[in-house]
């Protein structure tokens, strides 16, 4: 009776969240799922089942080839600036966890992370500018002529990876520090009692025990590389209306097939090649982690 | 702080291991100037004149500060309507991810059903597919539901958050003894002033950090506002932003003003929360 009333409070309870999830969550994936196998034009009347030719157009997609290559670079450029400079950082904060500074370095590191996205992309769309930009009067200095850094094909690149480091970087320290902080000590202390000094000791057993958290925060970064797109909406339009070198990147070339080409089976099929991307990387890092369980 | 395993029992000799803390301090310091160096120098740039902004090296206190640019880009944009959305957006979103998730992360966190353990399986599942995949068909059910360029079509992406529901699951399965439950079901008390009464008060830490979370995930939103607001009227701050910049006549300083009225209330609210979320943003790192 009173377990009979429990179950029907907890049913009772879930049952109207679940339903939100199911409308807002689970209805739109399935969709994206259906409409990538379907011809589906907003301004064609009907929308027949395609079967795959969606994908197999993508392929031959000059466009998407771009988008998907632009953002494969920036993904993996942001993983190799931000997984090691965080591991670092965080082991230097975490050395000097009893400095009156410690607040300071995390919040320093931390805050590029939580502010807005435009109003910081702006900040380096003018550290970038060709004309007024700190960055080439401060490269003047060495003698290195002014460049347009946001107009050129590779520097453009260059520049939101480097914007999208220093934002990815506060969470991956912060993720390391809490790494550093459930280390064992035992661990360490019988590393000194053997001699090891502070370098040794980061390289033979932090860098090693930390390995499922580098595992993790290297699959978000990635992740969130994939999805970049405010980043380079910002930096590609001129400040002064130019317009500027667009970045391509895949979830931009989405909203471009879905807005202003209105191919929504087109930019749906798209969609699946990113979810599949983030599977994969997923079951990569579980794979991963197994892996060392059992071993 | 408990464990600090790096600084046992130090081997080096006292005046070198302060000059290595020293030299620590000292890179640590450079590198985080560096790394907040660009925002402020965008506050700097917003209270310039436009003879200083081309000043070299850039100064970080401006020597003729000014609130022309202020004046100038709160006439020319409805800056502080596009805020304001924002900030509805936000606040509400922030109210329906607590609800949501304090519900959901209880029932599941306590009541282990077959169904109920179905259901987190599917939260789960779903949990890494990033919004931009399922965007599209959303914003279709938006539509057919009328609520384009309105805060509820903002919302309806925002009303629930996957991690929400597992980090108060979590909570619930570490902070909340079963026997505590079980006491207050023998004396009587129903299962709804359960929740009120004894969990949720129980979880009050937990529910702060999320918030903070689910706020500034709302606040900074950027791909959804973008296709879902499309009116002048309706941009959040993010998309009223990001457009005003590629328009064409458009000055740095006001540019710099604009995004400089952005960036220092979130950056207060930050300096006033950072310990919620610090313990939010760190949580999303622990695994099972």
């Amino acid at each position: 009776m009173l377990a009979r009333r429990r179950w029907r409070f907890a049913i009772l309870a879930l049952l109207p969240v679940f339903l939100i999830f199911a409308y807002v969550r689970i209805y739109p994936i399935a969709d994206t799922l259906r409409l990538s196998l379907f011809k589906w034009d907003l301004l064609s009347k009907n929308k027949p089942f395609i079967g795959l030719a969606n994908f197999r157009e993508l392929f031959g997609d000059r466009l998407f080839q771009d988008a998907l290559f632009n953002t494969t670079v920036i993904a993996f450029g942001v993983l190799v600036i931000t997984v090691p400079l965080a591991m670092v950082l965080a082991a230097l904060i975490n050395y000097r966890t009893r400095s009156r500074l410690a607040g300071f370095y995390e919040s320093a590191i931390f805050i590029p992370h939580v502010v807005s996205l435009v109003p910081a992309a702006m900040a380096w769309k003018w550290i970038f500018d060709a004309r007024l930009g700190p960055l080439n009067a401060f490269l003047s200095w060495f003698g290195v002529p002014a460049q347009a850094w946001l107009f050129d094909p590779f520097w453009s690149v260059v520049c939101i990876i480097v914007l999208c480091s220093w934002q990815a970087l506060g969470y991956a320290v912060l993720i390391y520090l809490v790494g550093f902080k459930n280390l064992p000590v035992s661990v360490y202390e019988a590393a000194t009692l053997d001699g090891a000094n502070e370098v040794q000791k980061f390289w033979r057993l932090s860098v090693p025990l930390l390995k499922p958290i580098t595992l993790y925060v290297s699959v978000v970064t990635l992740v969130s590389g994939f999805n970049v797109y405010a980043q380079a909406f910002v930096l590609a339009s001129d400040a002064q209306g130019a317009p500027g070198r667009q970045v391509r990147v895949l979830v931009l070339d989405m909203l471009e097939n879905s807005f202003r080409n209105y191919r929504f089976g087109y930019a749906a099929s798209e969609a699946v090649i990113l979810l599949i991307i983030v599977l994969v990387l997923t079951l990569l890092q579980f794979g991963l982690l197994r892996e060392r369980a059992t071993r | 702080m408990t464990g600090k395993p790096a600084t046992v029992d130090q081997p080096l000799p006292r005046p070198r291991k302060r000059a290595v803390d020293w030299l620590i301090d000292a890179i640590l310091v450079a590198f985080c100037v560096l790394m907040i160096l660009p925002l402020v120098f965008l506050v700097a740039n917003a209270f310039k004149t436009p003879q200083e902004m081309l000043a070299w090296p850039p100064t970080i206190i401006p020597s003729d500060p000014t609130l022309d640019n202020f004046t100038a880009v709160l006439g020319d944009t409805p800056l502080l309507r596009w805020i304001g959305n924002s900030l509805l957006f936000a606040v509400f979103s922030t109210i329906a991810i607590l609800a949501t998730s304090a519900i959901a992360g209880y029932v599941l966190g306590k009541f282990r059903y077959r169904t109920t353990n179905v259901i987190f399986a599917i939260f789960l599942a779903t949990a890494i597919i990033p919004f931009e995949v399922y965007m599209i068909p959303l914003y279709f059910q938006a539509q057919s539901l009328g609520i384009l360029n309105s805060t509820w079509g903002l919302l309806l992406g925002y009303l629930v958050m996957s991690f929400g529901i597992f980090l108060i699951r979590q909570n619930v399965i570490h902070a909340i003894p079963d026997e505590l439950l079980e006491a207050a079901r023998m004396d009587g008390a129903g299962e709804m002033l359960i929740f009120f009464r004894i969990v949720l008060p129980l979880l009050r830490g937990a529910l702060g950090a999320l918030a903070v979370l689910a706020f500034f995930q709302a606040w900074t939103a950027f791909a959804w506002p973008m296709i879902v607001a499309t009116t002048r009227e309706s941009y959040t701050i993010e998309v009223g932003l990001a457009l005003f910049q590629t328009g064409f006549t458009v000055d740095l300083g006001r540019l710099s003003a604009a995004a400089a009225l952005v960036l220092v209330p979130s950056i207060t609210l930050f300096a006033l929360l950072r310990r919620n979320f610090v313990q939010g943003i760190a949580a999303t790192g622990i695994k099972e």
